[in-house]
């Protein structure tokens, strides 16, 4: 949890900082994955980022949506899932399924 | 997320207050609480309530389904705090071991020759009797306390309370003949078998500890086994 304060401690400073900001947050899982429901990102308008929802192999994906939704405000459901073989190649053990919300912060 | 509730998780959590905030994925519609009460647009019905006040209890993140489709119940914890009693030889390996768990210690020992920022560097240490500091810091579901200075004027005032108080995890250090007198000068105290019972000692996991770090390790095992797998 002090991790997650943290990342939302953040997100309120680049608001207060008059930034635009998204949040994105591991809603659900499935088979193996490196992080728990609960687990967050924030992104600000420039693509500053603190905070995971994976591994690192997602992550990328989900700040370009989290910008996407920065600008036309509108909560979004990314799934991803990853095939062992594509976690291989990427180089990282993780596979499974992960959903993931992203939302401006209003 | 409405600001207004990003503002109000932060709150509760420098307050060591729990909250839980629900999230409609389909409309984004949210619907916050606290120990104060509802706040939010998000209309739930009275099983969706309750699976936000369980998740304030609990701390689970959880989904249900719902008339609106699929619900997030997110839970904020207050952030994980440690108390050590005894700014003894094994509090410090321990404390390195406790904040990468995520838990925020705090060295309390009144013999101020022990409890120095040299021994401890960049943790939040108190020459206060347990006692005292306890009462000042208010050890909450999210707290352990771990006594380790083998000194009953020391270790008894903190088991004491912890007794009283809503922490999780109360390990005392000690060989079982320790513990047993000990355990008879809390009952001359007044506590009960069933509050005695939430001590655990000797502390830490029995995985045949010998040097001072592995004894950190088995008591944080044992904490984190108590924190996620519940006493027993």
């Amino acid at each position: 949890m002090s991790d997650t304060a943290e990342i939302l401690d953040q997100a309120a400073r680049w608001r207060a900082d008059g930034k635009g900001v998204a949040l994105a947050t591991v809603v659900k899982t499935w088979g193996s994955s490196p992080r728990q429901p609960g687990a967050k990102l924030a992104v600000n308008d420039s693509g500053e980022f603190v905070g995971s929802v994976s591994g690192g192999c997602v992550e990328g994906a989900v700040i370009g949506e989290a910008q996407e939704a920065i600008k036309d405000g509108k909560p979004r459901l990314l799934d991803f899932g990853i095939s062992d073989d594509q976690a291989w190649e990427v180089g990282l053990a993780c596979g499974g399924k992960v959903a993931i919300f992203v939302e401006r912060v209003e | 997320m409405k600001g207004k509730f990003l503002d109000a998780v932060l709150a509760a959590g420098r307050e060591a207050r729990s909250a839980v905030l629900a999230t409609e994925i389909a409309s984004g519609a949210q619907l916050y609480l606290d120990d104060h009460g509802f706040d939010g647009d998000l209309q739930l019905d009275d099983a969706g309530r309750e699976t936000m006040r369980n998740a304030l209890r609990s701390g689970r993140t959880s989904t249900i389904e719902t008339a609106g489709g699929m619900v997030m119940i997110e839970a904020f914890a207050p952030a994980r705090r440690c108390f050590v009693i005894g700014a003894v030889h094994i509090a410090q390996p321990l404390v390195p071991m406790l904040i990468a768990t995520d838990y925020k210690p705090v060295v309390i020992d009144p013999r101020g020759a022990w409890a120095t920022e040299t021994r401890f560097p960049g943790v939040e240490l108190t020459t206060e009797w347990p006692d005292e500091a306890m009462e000042r810091l208010k050890p909450d579901r999210a707290s352990a306390v771990v006594a380790l200075t083998h000194d009953p004027k020391i270790d008894d005032p903190a088991l004491i309370a912890a007794l009283r108080s809503d922490c999780f995890y109360i390990g005392a250090l000690g060989s079982r003949r320790t513990h047993a007198k000990r355990l008879e000068r809390l009952a001359a105290a007044g506590f009960g078998e069933n509050e005695l019972s939430r001590i655990h000692g000797p502390i830490g996991l029995n995985i045949g500890a010998v040097s001072q770090a592995e004894i950190a390790v088995s008591i944080v095992g044992e904490i984190t086994q108590v924190l996620h797998r519940g006493d027993g």
